[in-house]
């Protein structure tokens, strides 16, 4: 298994290891320990490739990741995930703001809480936070799905399009056109999977309320001005 | 971008590293502004004395002779601790006003660039790792400390729109972030009576703070205020004598993170700033809130 200690290797050395991987190889194991907070770690992979980080990670930690299962013990700084395109991340603690921004797809799973704009133009991806998110998540979010066990803040699902929000907790405010919706047995099959793909077993979906795009600001109307 | 830091110690054993853990952390937020570095720092209070650090362009000339001169002109106690570009005059608390004017005829081009009986300032154009050299930072000893390295945006790369800023006696702020009505505000508190020496957006915001602190509100109050009147970005650190505060703008969009042990309160930009700390590991680390304040008092 190769390990890579960022104390003592340049974080390029680690990130074009990864890049040189097989696209389609059978999975390896990478371990990378003391990243002190570095930036880009493990960035644009494109391998079947599992990668553990011990420690805390700094900006864009596996951003553009494709294929690869990566694991942050730790908390991760701005942009955590950020392009996605699949493949699995977890951040056993806390991630900072823009987590899993403009993400096409794959599973992004924060354990602790989330900043502000978690999910911000999500375009596919499935995000799941064991904690709170900040204000202004999934802010246009297009598609994909964001699961809160706990509170969102303010602004929710401002100018959403087509992606669901699930939350189990309290919403301080809903964003412009993002509205409470019906909980059909089509989401309640959606959340069930996701929570399991998410490893989470002692929580209900029915717990959950949907919220959704109201789909009053997809074209321009002259009475929602004020909206703008 | 910019950089900021700052350190909080409780623990009193900590004290002699202050120079030597603020610096480190400037250092590692080096990437986050290359133009101009600054430190403030709280060392003893010293019974009825105050200090003014000074700053100028031709240091050699400027700070020869000054002790000698400040005396004849009836500073009779002064003393000067050159330390390259800026020096620390010391003087009897209540001849401050008159040690200010006395240096505004003797050296005309001499800037005060913070004054206070615990706190010292030192700022220049270049790297952190430059300007903490040359001042000697890690050598110094304290209770408390914040420091900035600065991507310009709102004035020009000079000594004197450097952070941290100070605009009242043992106050200091760094800020990362830009504010957009402070014209108006700087008039409004030039009003007031209120020194600003700069076209500085952050400097006025240490002058809001000296502003609101002087009608009698305590560090985490003037912070409350700020919330209301500062409009921009802003995540800012304030020092005070026996205080130290933090404060974030409701987007937050400009970084932070803290740390705190029994031991300390830590404040960095980035956690890379924070890593080198004592206990790190073990260490309660979140990032505030946007509009809440923080603030803790010796």
């Amino acid at each position: 298994m190769p390990v890579f200690d960022l104390a003592t290797t340049e974080l390029r050395a680690l990130n074009q290891a990864l890049h040189a991987l097989d696209k389609s190889g059978a999975s390896e194991n990478f371990e990378v320990t003391n990243p002190r907070g570095a930036h880009a770690v493990a960035v644009g992979i494109d391998a079947p490739v599992n990668v553990t980080i011990d420690g805390s990670v700094g900006y864009y930690c596996a951003g553009m990741n494709e294929k690869a299962n990566i694991t942050v013990n730790g908390n991760a700084g701005p942009g955590v995930a950020e392009n996605m395109m699949s493949g699995k991340v977890v951040i056993k603690g806390d991630a900072s703001q823009y987590a899993g921004a403009t993400a096409h797809g794959g599973l992004l799973v924060i354990e602790g809480n989330a900043s502000s704009r978690c999910g911000i133009s999500m375009k596919g991806v499935d995000i799941v936070v064991k904690g709170n998110i900040g204000h202004m998540s999934a802010f246009m979010a297009q598609s994909g799905n964001l699961v809160v066990l706990g509170d969102a803040g303010d602004a929710l699902g401002d100018s959403l399009y087509e992606a669901r929000l699930f939350v189990r907790g309290t919403v301080k405010s809903l964003g412009a056109d993002c509205e409470k919706k019906e909980m059909r047995a089509e989401h309640i099959e959606v959340l069930t999977k996701l929570l399991a793909d998410a490893g989470i077993t002692d929580v209900k979906p029915e717990e959950f309320t949907r919220y959704g795009s109201a789909r009053t600001l997809y074209n321009f109307n002259v009475d929602n001005f004020d909206a703008y | 971008m910019c950089g900021i830091v700052g350190l909080f110690l409780k623990d009193k054993s900590l004290e002699p590293q202050l120079g030597t853990l603020l610096s480190e952390m400037l250092v590692t937020m080096t990437d986050r502004g290359p133009d101009s570095a600054g430190i403030a720092i709280y060392g003893a209070d010293q019974n009825d004395l105050v200090k003014l650090t000074i700053q100028s362009p031709a240091p050699e000339t400027d700070f020869a002779g000054l002790t000698e001169d400040l005396r004849k002109a009836g500073i009779t106690n002064a003393s000067i601790l050159p330390k390259s570009t800026h020096a620390v005059i010391t003087v009897s608390g209540d001849q401050l006003d008159a040690t200010r004017t006395a240096l505004e005829e003797l050296r005309p081009d001499v800037r005060i660039m913070g004054t206070g009986s615990a706190m010292e300032i030192y700022k220049e154009v270049g790297l952190p790792k430059d300007v903490l050299e040359r001042f000697k930072i890690s050598d110094m000893t304290g209770t408390h400390g914040i420091g900035h390295t600065r991507m310009a945006t709102e004035s020009a790369v000079t000594t004197l729109g450097a952070h941290p800023f100070s605009t009242g006696s043992d106050q200091c702020l760094v800020h990362n972030g830009s504010l957009s009505n402070h014209n108006n505000l700087r008039r409004e508190l030039t009003r007031e009576g209120i020194r600003l020496e700069t076209q500085n957006d952050s400097e006025v915001a240490a002058g809001y703070l000296t502003g609101e602190m002087a009608k009698g509100k305590n560090l985490g109050e003037a912070l409350t205020s700020a919330l209301d009147d500062l409009d921009g970005f802003f995540t800012f650190v304030v020092g005070t004598k026996s205080g130290f505060g933090v404060v974030r703008d409701p987007i937050a969009c400009k970084p932070a993170v803290m740390a705190e042990t029994d031991a300390y309160v830590a404040f960095g930009s980035e956690y890379r700033a924070l890593v080198n700390l004592p206990g790190i590991e073990d260490a309660k680390v979140w990032e505030p809130e946007p509009a809440t304040v923080y603030f803790w008092e010796h």
